[in-house]
């Protein structure tokens, strides 16, 4: 109960603020994450999170060296992020071309790149809150930008819906419709990166994907149609992210591994639920 | 009479798969009307005929007509129904949703784009011609595999096709199911060419008027002259079923 004593005392505005943009990002979260897990993309959203590190690495680098003061390490992570969507999504989708390897590839160069660069850069960075997350340390600014996010979000996938739903259920059978395919993949991986740099505020690069999947195939178990996993993954994630939140702030525990481990928890206890009576 | 040009020419193609040679020297002439099974062994190259005629594989050499025009261009004209198989058998969607897809190409888009009601219409046409309008709420997963199979069809119905493609439409099904999908295809070959890839070359002879055998090369063999009680008789003998004694001339087989 202190969470929710805490939240209406006038001095914990960053208490509202971090509540604020986690509901907010179960959208994001919700609907991307039923294309991850329907598309069977998961493990390639794993790989853009990574490179993710890349990015943050890279932008610190070069701010630090070249003094280019505007350079926000936010920036470096979407556009290393987009890339990684483009590579993996160009190269990855070969099937019979071991696709695996070559996102597994782009997974470990990325990461690897930006503890390089984060090696180069003078001073010290801690980059534990861009590896586990840290939702306190969110700003007014982080909310605005996941406000556009969903909207954008909310925006495409009502437009397109259909044409979505034809490409993740039978990518070839929309292309002999004259569909393109690649077009939509594509602009549906450059989301679900997008989704990964402003949620890692949420839960971290590591498991950003987990809140990505989790919630998404917890409500597959419920559901029959994608538009309803869509709203079921979104409830279940703002439960996670709410309940994480709090008990993080309460039992005075990182916030980014209590979340995942509610939307964990979630996803075994109603799988075997599920397993159990059926 | 003149005849009709075929649908589909295909002119001494070569394909082959990282250097393995799938097809060579392939001639085939398919004429509108055609109600025609493709059999052969597998990795005779069945399924790669169905891909270079749908535009999804291009050939090594030759030339492939589909009305006349690119297999790209023209396959607008197929109504292609997959194996079932290679689609994920937990995607949650519903067997009227799969049948629209059928009408995709032809959805504008645009801020909350649905279908028109056209489309809804041609959709529950389909599903009435395979026999499954009772459910076309349900979810494609919960359908048995000879079902989904019918979606499939109704979903290749559903794109107003002149050429109905079918990969292996017997795959998986009863006994009861097939013979009530070959008198759909009859029924349906009354206004459009039908091509399928089969297995059960025995049953499919008393529908089909030709047989298009394919291992590594393809020739056609007509079936005119094959009644049900030889095939009776014969059953079993399968491949006694068609004339493998001699080639057809281009124009295709004269059944019928």
């Amino acid at each position: 109960m202190d969470f929710f004593y805490a939240l209406a005392d006038p001095d914990n505005a960053f208490l509202r603020l971090s509540l604020a943009v986690g509901l907010l990002s179960s959208i994001a979260f919700g609907i991307i994450g039923t294309y991850v897990v329907t598309r069977r993309i998961s493990y390639l959203a794993g790989a853009v999170s990574h490179c993710v590190l890349g990015g943050i690495g890279g932008a610190l680098w070069l701010r630090a060296i070249f003094k280019i003061e505007w350079l926000d390490p936010v920036y470096g992570a979407l556009l290393a992020a987009l890339v990684a969507a483009f590579i993996v999504g160009r190269f990855g989708h070969n099937p019979g071309q071991r696709e695996e390897t070559m996102i597994g590839a782009t997974w470990a160069i990325g990461m690897a790149l930006g503890i390089i660069f984060i090696d180069l850069t003078p001073g010290y960075f801690d980059i534990t809150s861009y590896l586990f997350g840290d939702i306190l340390l969110v700003s007014s600014h982080d909310l605005k930008l996941i406000i556009a996010l969903d909207l954008i979000i909310i925006i495409f996938v009502t437009s397109c819906y259909h044409q979505l739903l034809a490409v993740c259920f039978d990518e070839e059978f929309a292309r002999l419709r004259g569909l393109n395919v690649e077009l939509f993949y594509q602009l549906l991986l450059a989301l679900t990166a997008v989704t990964v740099v402003l949620l890692i505020r949420v839960v971290g690069i590591v498991m950003v994907v987990a809140m990505l999947t989790l919630p998404a195939a917890a409500a597959s178990l419920w559901t029959r149609r994608l538009s309803g996993m869509m709203l079921l993954a979104i409830f279940l994630s703002a439960i996670s992210i709410v309940s994480g939140l709090g008990l993080s702030y309460n039992a005075n525990l990182s916030s980014g591994p209590v979340i995942i481990l509610f939307a964990g928890a979630l996803y075994f206890l109603m799988a075997g639920w599920k397993k159990l009576y059926k | 009479m003149k005849r009709k040009p075929p649908i589909i020419k295909i002119t001494n193609l070569d394909f082959s798969y990282r250097e393995h040679p799938v097809l060579e020297a392939v001639d085939l002439e398919i004429p509108e009307g055609e109600l025609g099974s493709i059999v052969g062994p597998n990795g005779g190259g069945k399924t790669t005929l169905l891909k270079l005629i749908l535009g999804l594989l291009q050939p090594d050499r030759g030339i492939i007509e589909v009305f006349g025009e690119k297999p790209e261009k023209g396959r607008r004209k197929i109504g292609y129904m997959p194996q079932h198989v290679h689609l994920d058998p937990l995607f949650p969607v519903s067997v009227l949703n799969v049948v629209l897809m059928g009408q995709i190409g032809k959805l504008s888009g645009g801020l909350f784009g649905g279908y028109p009601r056209q489309a809804l219409e041609t959709a529950r046409a389909a599903l009435d011609e395979v026999g499954l309008s009772d459910c076309e709420k349900d979810s494609f997963h919960q359908l048995s595999g000879g079902q989904r199979q019918r979606v499939l069809i109704a979903r290749a119905l559903c794109t107003e096709p002149q050429l109905l493609l079918l990969d292996e439409p017997t795959a998986n099904i009863d006994q009861r199911s097939e013979e009530n999908l070959y008198e759909t295809l009859v029924r349906l070959n009354r206004r459009m060419t039908i091509l399928l890839v089969s297995h059960d070359l025995g049953f499919v002879s008393q529908i089909v008027k030709s047989v298009i055998c394919v291992n590594r090369q393809v020739v056609i063999h007509p079936t005119s002259n094959i009644n049900g009680t030889l095939i009776k008789e014969i059953y079993g003998g399968d491949f006694n079923l068609v004339r493998h004694d001699h080639r057809c001339d281009k124009d295709g087989h004269h059944s019928m």
